[in-house]
């Protein structure tokens, strides 16, 4: 039950770390200015907000779930914060308003999941169309909405670079600390491995399994919501669009790329900064390169593919604990 | 004779001289204009009921349809080709009196079009057109757009600057991306002075927008200027400039449907440096018009394509006008 992946001699997390340290070795050949310090920070800042996103489904997908809604959530969340702003609210009143609707469904995918016992794969793929609906029908008209200019100077504290580093990678790293040491050190968090490693096993030895899973939807949610609002500062807007998307994919992409099992408990938060670094050194470098929209999706899809197969032969399904269901 | 009855005939009196009135106004002015359309029914398929575009044309439709007595028949698709399919052939089955589709693609709906013109319903196309013309395209004139916008660039980027500019796509395969860069491409090779460094599809997505802005940055830091293809996606674009330090110094020109909040408050934040609208409300006034043509002409469908290009109005913080600009609000009360 260790935080790392490794049971052979090479970890995934290894792996996928050799494959960056090369693809990196390559594009800095292959592209002009690619080691520039400038073009680095940049890489990181771009995958920032997909890496904050892959720490909330680390965090669920280690206790044996995953959280298809987050993106649903997340963009319904702010959707409605935003739309409060232009109707002329405060932000002490949208910001926590936005802040009790993740809340809530969190919790509600919790209770799915632990006490109504729907897979995760289930219940959240079905509160995330949940969410999405009751978000466009009762809460956002349209599915692009904009920051108002009152509010530009949100904007602008996101888009500041204290000491050199953009604020989105600060914020990614920092998580990414946090959520380290609280799976590391927090009992907590070393239940959340005990119940993705061995649910039933965890609740015989009294770990409170059904509330600990209500806690990481809500985590999930609320880290969500977070990714939402630096995503949103960036560019000025939020468009509920990106529920319709590839987000979520990629997003549990980056966690299994670097290597946390999607039958739980195995891989840690570094896995997350792994798997989001590889992706962008790839990103970037492919723009870079100039290849197109579809190409790079192919690319991205494939390793993807590549990352599955690599989970499947170094965490085989453990027979005794699957369950028909997960995934 | 008590009273209520006298304020019956008189309202009666009343009624009969109106319609009187109106039907003296439809013998001389447009007989049976508004026979025509009373009680017709219009389809509406977008490619998402969600955004500015969607909704002003909406707007705009459903203002007159109020006023005319027809109605109005939304499908949203909610950005997906498949539903949009089917609601186009479930309301060729319910044989609408007038069908209005806007296309993803050059391609997915052909097929649609081309039943219900057999199925003898007219077809408008909006903001793009497949290859099967049909009863009338509304839209702008993509291959001009791309040309005013490296037109901007070009004017900003000549000598004393680095001549580098980026283009920033939309979709790969939607017609007006497509159109817009050969209009870019067509304009930048007269100028040799000028050159694309960068050419990428954001698909219409701020985020992703920012991502290839900020790393294009990066490459180039010297870059001059930014063709954007939408509003919406540049603010994305806008927002990696103003991360990188670069606001005022990297000319970003785009274009867009002309919504207050998406084109003209950017305008005056200085964001956009050049923006064209195609003005949304005045498509809607073109696609009402479209659909008074069509109904009372009531010709065979697709026997007399026309189309009706939306004109382009360049705004910068020069010329910008309170009327730029609209909001929603403004053309659900008096637009179209």
């Amino acid at each position: 039950m260790s935080g790392s992946s490794g049971r052979g001699r090479f970890g995934q997390e290894e792996i996928i770390f050799a494959i960056a340290v090369i693809v990196f070795g390559v594009f800095s050949v292959m592209v002009p200015d690619f080691l520039s310090a400038g073009n680095i920070v940049s890489m990181v800042q771009s995958v920032s907000v997909l890496g904050i996103l892959g720490l909330g489904m680390a965090i669920t997908i280690l206790g044996r779930g995953v959280d298809l809604s987050m993106v649903a959530s997340m963009s319904v969340a702010i959707a409605w914060m935003l739309v409060q702003l232009n109707a002329g609210a405060p932000l002490v009143q949208a910001l926590p308003m936005a802040i009790a609707f993740s809340v809530l469904v969190g919790i509600i995918n919790g209770v799915l999941v632990a006490y109504v016992e729907i897979p995760a794969i289930f219940a959240t793929l079905a509160i995330g169309v949940t969410v999405y609906g009751f978000g466009k029908f009762f809460l956002v008209e349209s599915d692009v909405n904009h920051l108002p200019e009152a509010w530009r100077w949100l904007a602008d504290m996101v888009a500041a670079r204290p000491l050199g580093v953009p604020v989105p990678v600060i914020a990614f790293l920092g998580c990414a600390a946090v959520a380290h040491l609280g799976l590391r050190y927090l009992r907590d968090g070393r239940f959340i491995y005990a119940m993705g490693d061995n649910p039933i096993a965890a609740r015989t030895t009294g770990v409170p399994v059904r509330v600990m899973m209500v806690l990481q939807y809500v985590i999930s949610a609320l880290i969500a919501l977070l990714a939402g609002l630096i995503m949103t500062m960036l560019v000025t807007s939020m468009n509920t669009r990106i529920v319709s998307g590839t987000l979520v994919y990629d997003v549990i992409l980056v966690v299994v790329l670097g290597g946390i099992s999607l039958s739980g408990g195995r891989g840690g938060i570094l896995s997350v900064v792994v798997g989001t670094l590889l992706i962008g050194i790839m990103l970037n470098g492919m723009t870079m390169l100039n290849l197109t929209y579809t190409a790079q999706n192919v690319i991205k899809a494939l390793i993807l593919l590549l990352a599955l197969v690599l989970d499947t032969l170094i965490n085989p399904r453990d027979e005794q604990t699957a369950q028909q269901g997960d995934i | 004779m008590d009273y209520k009855k006298i304020v019956k005939m008189g309202l009666a009196c009343a009624v009969l001289s109106m319609t009187a009135g109106v039907a003296l106004a439809q013998d001389s002015v447009a007989p049976g204009y508004y026979e025509a359309l009373k009680g017709k029914k219009v389809g509406f398929v977008p490619i998402s009921m969600g955004f500015d575009l969607t909704q002003g044309w909406l707007a705009g439709m459903q203002r007159q349809a109020n006023e005319l007595g027809y109605e109005i028949i939304v499908r949203d698709p909610n950005w997906s080709v498949e539903s949009g399919i089917q609601a186009i052939t479930s309301l060729i089955e319910e044989a609408p009196d007038l069908l209005i589709i806007q296309n993803n693609d050059n391609q997915s709906y052909n097929r649609l079009v081309q039943q219900a013109a057999a199925a003898g319903i007219p077809v408008i196309q909006v903001q793009q057109s497949v290859e099967t013309k049909s009863d009338a395209y509304i839209g702008p004139d993509w291959f001009n757009i791309g040309t005013v916008t490296a037109q901007a660039l070009v004017d900003k980027c000549g000598a004393g600057t680095s001549g580098k500019i980026a283009v920033v796509e939309g979709a790969t395969a939607a017609p007006a991306s497509i159109l817009m860069k050969a209009g870019i491409e067509a304009l930048v090779a007269q100028h040799p002075e000028v050159k694309i460094v960068s050419s990428q599809a954001a698909d219409w997505d701020a985020s992703k927008a920012f991502a290839i802005t900020a790393t294009v940055l990066q490459q180039n830091p010297d870059l001059c200027g930014i063709a954007g293809f939408w509003d919406v996606a540049d603010t994305g674009t806008a927002g990696a400039i103003r991360e990188a330090g670069l606001e005022g110094k990297v000319v970003l020109a785009t274009s867009g449907g002309g919504s207050r909040d998406a084109g003209c408050a950017k305008v005056t934040s200085g964001e956009f440096a050049v923006y064209h609208s195609y003005n949304v409300a005045g498509q809607a006034r073109d696609l009402n018009d479209a659909i008074k043509m069509l109904l009372q002409a009531n010709l065979p469908a697709g026997s007399a394509p026309f189309a009706l290009l939306s004109p382009l109005v360049q705004v910068t913080k020069d010329n910008m006008t309170p009327s730029s600009c609209w909001t929603l609000d403004e053309i659900g009360k008096t637009g179209g």
